[in-house]
Formats: C-alpha cells, sequence, structure tokens
C-alpha cells in the first residue's frame, strides 16, 4: 500500500469533480474494489466474458432505428434512435449490471447490494445475480415502490429480496444511503452502484461498462448513416447512459453533445431535478459534484415524473463535461417528456422509457430547426412499459388492474 | 496546550477515561445545547461531540438519522450552533467541544470562513465521517493554521499499515470505531475490540477515544480499559427521546448512570 498522499491529482477526478468521500470502515472496501477492477480492466479474458454475455445474453448490439415518421413530421433533422430499449430488462442498466458482476464474481463476492429509483437497475442487478447465482439485496425508497410498483414484483420474481426505505424523501438518494449503510455494515458483500455516481472507481468503472453503447452507436451511424451526428442526445439521472453514449463521441469535435435533465414542474428547489440549473457543486454520497442543495448545503428535495432522473446529484464527469463546455445540459420539463413519450409511440411504435422520453423531448424541440441533411442520435436508454401505469395516471386513465 | 491535549493529560493523571457524550445540535429543540452542556459537564462528561444536522447521514443509523431529522425540522442551521457554542463558552464551559459534521455542510460554509468563526467560539476540533484523509489535506492544513484539531478515524477495517499512515496524521485524538457498522446502541461490543484497540494503540501516540455502539456504563467500563475516552451517542440521544419533557433531567441522569465506567482499574 502506498503512503496516504493529500495532494497529488489522483485517479477519480475529473477536474476538480469525482474523489471518494467515504467513511474510513469503507476506504479498504472501496480499494479494494478499484485495485480488482484495475485488474480486471487490464485482463483481456474479463472483456471477453463480458463480450459474449452481451452477444448472447444481453441481445447485443442494440438496433440503430432511423426515426422516419417522426423526423418527417418535425420537418427537420433526421433522428437516429439507438435502441437500449431492446437489451435485456429492457435498458442499458443490464451493461452495468452484468459488467460488475462479472467483477465481484471475479472478487469472491457472494452477496450483491444495489439501490434503485426507476427499477431498472434493481431488475438488472437481480437479473445479472440470477444468471450468476448471487445472493441479491435491492434498496428502493417506498415512494418509488409505489409508483414503480411493477418492477417491484420483478425482482422479486427474479430472487431479489427488496427492502423499502422509509427515510428522507424516500427515493433514489435514500435508497443509495440506506445501501451505503449496509455496506458499511458489511464491506465483504459487493456494492453494485447502478450509475456513474459515489465513490471512485464507480463513476469510471459505470462509463467503462456503459461506453458499449456509444462504441456500438459511432460504428452503426458510421455504417448505415455514412456519416456522425451532428448532436448526440441522452437524458441524464446520475447519468450513465449518456456518458456511456458521449463517451465514443468526445474527440469528434463536430458531435455536440447534449445531456437533458428533469425539469419536472417548476424552477424552485425541490420542483426538478436539473442540477446545472439549479445546482452547484458540493459533496453527495461520495463524490464531489453538482448538486441540488439549499443555502445550508442541505441536500434539495427533487421532483420529476420519471423515478430514474429524480436524484439530487450528477455524475462527476458531467460535472466536468459542462464546466468544459464539451457537452451542453438543458431540461425537459415533465409535460414535454409526456407528450414526447405519446409522439414516439404513435409515430414509431416504440414506448419510450418516462427517463428516455425526456431526450426524445429535446430532440422534437431542436429538430426543427436543423437541415434535412443533418442528424440527432438519441439514446433511447429504455422502454416505457414499466410507466404506463404513471402515464396513464397522467392522462386521467383508470386500468383495470 | 490545547483544551484536548489538557483534557487527556489531567484524565490520565486522575487515572480515568474519557467520557464525551454526543449532542446533536438543535435537538429535541433549538438552543438545547445551552442547557444540556453545562448540566452535563457538572454529571461527569469530560468532552463533547456537537453534532450538526445533515439531511443524509450516510454513516449514521437510525437513531441520530431521525435526530437529525428533528433538528431541522426545528430549523437549526450550522451558524446558530457555532453562535451557542459561543455562548456556552462565555458561560463557563470548559471541556472540549468537538463539532461533528459532513462535509457538504462545511464546504458550503466555506472552509476558511468556517474555520475562522469555529476558533472564535471556542470550538476545538472537527469530526468529519465522510472525508478520509486522502481527500482532507486542504482542510487539515486549514485546521492546523487555526490551532483546531481535524479528528483522524480508524475502523476495524483499516490495516495496519494504513492505521499508522492515519496516526501520523492525526491529532487531538484518534476515533477508532467499535464496529463494522453504522452508529446506534447495540446490546453488546464486538468481541474482537481489545484487540483491534491493541493494534491501534502499538501504532500511535495520540489519545484514543471509542464510539459507535456503546450504550452502558459496562460497555464505558470495557472500553476504558483499552482506550482513553468513550463516545455515548444514540444510547444518549434515545434516553432524551424517552423523556421530551425534560431532556436535560433525562441526559443527566444517563450520564450519571455512565460515568463510573470511566475509572481506569
Amino acid at each position: 500500500m502506498t503512503a496516504i498522499e493529500t495532494d497529488v491529482a489522483r485517479p477519480g477526478r475529473f477536474g476538480p469533480y469525482g474523489g471518494s468521500y467515504v467513511p474510513e470502515t469503507l476506504v479498504p472496501a472501496v480499494a479494494a474494489l478499484r485495485d480488482a477492477y484495475a485488474a480486471a480492466q487490464r485482463d483481456p479474458a474479463f472483456w471477453d466474458a463480458l463480450h459474449q454475455l452481451h452477444q448472447r445474453y444481453t441481445g447485443r448490439p442494440t438496433a440503430l432505428s432511423h426515426a422516419a415518421r417522426l423526423s418527417r413530421e418535425l420537418g427537420g433533422a433526421q433522428i437516429y434512435l439507438k435502441r437500449e430499449d431492446l437489451a435485456h430488462t429492457g435498458a442499458h442498466k443490464i451493461n452495468n449490471a452484468l459488467g460488475q458482476g462479472l467483477l465481484a464474481q471475479r472478487m469472491g463476492r457472494r452477496r450483491i447490494i444495489a439501490e434503485t429509483g426507476a427499477g431498472q437497475h434493481g431488475v438488472a442487478t437481480a437479473t445479472v445475480c440470477a444468471l450468476l447465482g448471487l445472493e441479491c439485496v435491492v434498496y428502493m425508497g417506498v415512494d418509488d415502490m409505489a409508483r414503480q410498483a411493477p418492477n417491484v414484483f420483478r425482482m422479486r420474481l427474479l430472487g431479489a429480496d427488496v427492502r423499502g426505505v422509509t427515510s428522507g424523501s424516500r427515493t433514489l438518494k435514500d435508497a443509495i444511503n440506506e445501501a451505503m449503510r449496509d455496506w458499511v455494515t458489511n464491506p465483504d458483500s459487493y456494492y453494485l452502484l447502478g450509475s456513474a455516481l459515489g465513490p471512485h472507481p464507480y463513476p469510471t468503472m459505470v462509463r467503462d461498462f456503459q461506453s458499449v453503447i456509444g462504441h456500438e452507436a459511432r460504428e452503426q451511424m458510421l455504417r448505415l448513416v455514412g456519416r456522425l451526428p451532428d448532436l448526440v442526445i441522452a437524458c441524464v439521472g446520475g447519468g450513465s447512459n449518456a456518458i456511456g453514449m458521449f463517451h465514443a463521441f468526445l474527440d469528434d469535435q463536430s458531435v455536440a453533445l447534449r445531456g437533458v435533465e428533469a425539469g419536472g414542474r417548476g424552477q424552485t428547489l425541490g420542483e426538478h431535478a436539473a442540477r446545472f440549473s439549479g445546482g452547484r457543486p458540493g459533496v453527495l454520497q461520495g463524490t464531489y459534484t453538482y448538486v441540488l442543495q439549499d443555502g445550508d448545503g442541505q441536500i434539495g428535495l427533487t421532483h420529476s415524473v420519471s423515478a430514474g432522473l429524480d436524484y439530487a446529484a450528477v455524475g462527476p464527469e458531467h460535472a466536468a463535461l459542462h464546466d468544459r463546455g464539451r457537452a451542453q445540459y438543458t431540461a425537459a420539463d415533465d409535460a414535454a417528456a409526456l407528450v414526447a413519450f405519446q409522439r414516439l409511440a404513435r409515430t414509431e411504435g416504440i414506448l419510450p422509457a418516462l427517463e428516455s422520453a425526456h431526450a426524445v423531448a429535446e430532440a422534437i424541440r431542436l429538430a426543427p430547426s436543423m437541415a434535412p441533411d443533418q442528424s440527432i442520435l438519441i439514446n433511447l436508454s429504455g422502454r416505457g412499459d414499466k410507466d404506463i401505469f404513471t402515464i396513464a395516471d397522467l392522462l386521467g386513465v383508470t386500468l383495470n388492474g | 496546550m490545547g483544551r484536548i491535549a489538557d483534557t487527556f493529560a489531567r484524565l490520565r493523571a486522575e487515572g480515568r477515561a474519557a467520557l464525551m457524550p454526543y449532542l446533536m445540535s438543535g435537538y429535541p429543540t433549538r438552543g438545547a445545547l445551552l442547557d444540556l452542556v453545562p448540566a452535563l459537564e457538572a454529571a461527569g462528561a469530560d468532552l463533547f461531540e456537537i453534532g450538526i444536522p445533515f439531511s443524509d447521514p450516510l454513516a449514521d443509523g437510525a437513531t441520530i438519522q431521525r435526530a437529525a431529522e428533528r433538528a431541522l425540522a426545528n430549523g437549526q442551521r450550522l451558524p446558530d450552533t457555532i453562535a451557542e457554542i459561543a455562548r456556552l463558552r462565555a458561560a463557563g464551559v470548559r471541556a472540549p467541544l468537538v463539532l461533528m459534521g459532513y462535509v457538504n455542510p462545511f464546504l458550503q460554509y466555506g472552509i476558511d470562513r468556517l474555520l475562522a468563526d469555529v476558533a472564535a467560539a471556542g470550538i476545538d476540533g472537527l469530526i468529519i465521517p465522510d472525508l478520509p484523509p486522502e481527500e482532507a489535506g486542504e482542510i487539515q492544513r486549514a485546521c492546523a493554521a487555526h490551532g483546531l484539531d481535524l479528528i483522524m478515524f480508524v475502523a476495524p477495517t483499516t490495516p495496519d499499515e494504513r492505521i499508522s499512515e492515519i496516526a501520523a496524521l492525526a491529532s487531538g485524538f484518534i476515533y477508532c470505531v467499535s464496529l463494522t457498522g453504522v452508529t446506534g446502541a447495540r446490546r453488546s461490543l464486538w468481541s474482537g475490540l481489545p484487540e483491534f484497540l491493541g493494534r491501534v494503540r502499538a501504532r500511535s501516540s495520540v489519545p484514543l477515544v471509542v464510539g459507535f455502539g456503546i450504550s452502558t456504563a459496562g460497555h464505558v467500563a470495557e472500553v476504558a480499559r483499552h482506550a482513553d475516552g468513550a463516545i455515548v451517542a444514540s444510547a444518549l440521544i434515545s434516553a432524551i427521546d424517552q423523556s421530551p419533557d425534560d431532556a436535560v433531567a433525562a441526559a443527566v441522569a444517563f450520564v450519571r448512570g455512565l460515568a463510573p465506567g470511566t475509572a481506569v482499574v
């Protein structure tokens, strides 16, 4: 072990953001994870195993679809959809869960802890645990359990122990607190964090596992369309689908990158999850990044129609991309996401996750002002079946249960 | 020497370990510290850990979480706590007072301003559970410049070599986490505690104070055999919780009951 160095630039920093702000009890566990991931990263056999699983289990590569009718209706840029909704379990979350599941197996860990907001990461983790024969405990805020009931049932069918979290705002943030408390108590368990958040190495590792999205999409654009997109759009909760999409395009200066946060139902603290317009740098749950908070540094409440975007902080690499100006971050509100959801359903035959609908809303806003020979690539990060009860509620439709 | 070092030197001469109650500022009511601290000092408390409520206390169990939620609901803010401590000093409280808070409220207050205000109020040190030494460099240097101790943690999971490195950075005392877990009252202490404290003792020269799960005079006595002090937090908060109408009397009775455990036999 090297001596504690408090000043040198360390891996795990994205400009000033990132780091590893965890209690001492967890420092050795985080260090063991960092070392195990560094070793796996250098091991071609690890990536080969993951690649095989992606081909034979996840269903990768996922399709790239031209949203021809939507593009025509909007009368501007051509819109392409990277179809992560077609990945097994219905969202990009499986990419990370499989990667970390293999890492946990490699570390000899038998018990997996996870948190979930919308339930997609919980479902992906429960799925991977079933596949690999690992014990699975998922923490979920009780408010999220209520609005994502189908995913709670799916996780239980997959053998996971889903534990409701009643503290704080009873959403994703509180589920992460509770998962970290479990990890502090059981440092031999593996904490399978679901987004590009938390202490180093998670933001880097989760991004690496999600980068398959952007690498595939970039290659598909070149092969199927013949050129790179002019604009890439992804929704940003913690930001794992967005960073996974953006990373392959970071060096392509002609490609604009745009992350879409949850505008919720208003601009006051507590009514949205737009960290870049409404937050400022601080530390939440192990990482230094943009955080929604009050003047005293108490973490703000958030609101979004989509549980997966309903979080007070954003992944630290997005914070760095924002400050560098390499990516722009905007917000789409609940109403725009709902309209985009319905429009994509009717024009393309795809129900997007409410999270992904925020990215679609931004494309709907921007495409008309672009030329027909320009193109927009949207990361359609998940499918919307999980959201039909929420949508029905918003539309005033009663479903017969 | 500062108040913390003085206090441990005096206690060593008296053959006692330190009893260090944790009080959540703003709990059970705003300004409760003003009555609780002098009363507990008279009841046998040697140092105090003063908690700053935070919305997301991820190292804490349910008891301290609830106390923090209540303190925030009571409207307790960091400047209030600092002002209350200044009043306690003006009223003659002599025990060392150490602020315990998560890093984000401190960062938002501004580290330079915080340390200046904290030192001026008569606070002796800071405990920041989500600031491991790797992230603490700047704050630690600033603390030293203001004559404040930044208290370091060691845990049962900390390897020996890292204990040595942390001990080399430590000032005031080392906070030894008594178990692998979050804060909260426990029925019994971890059986590996003496061995763990022995490993820390062999590698450090500053006093060792044990916290997490210490709930009874028996626990305090057990800790006093192997360390220089015991922090009692969740069990004290629970005692206050059970007598909301007379928090001071409940806290005094509880601390009086613990004090005999501090004798080093």
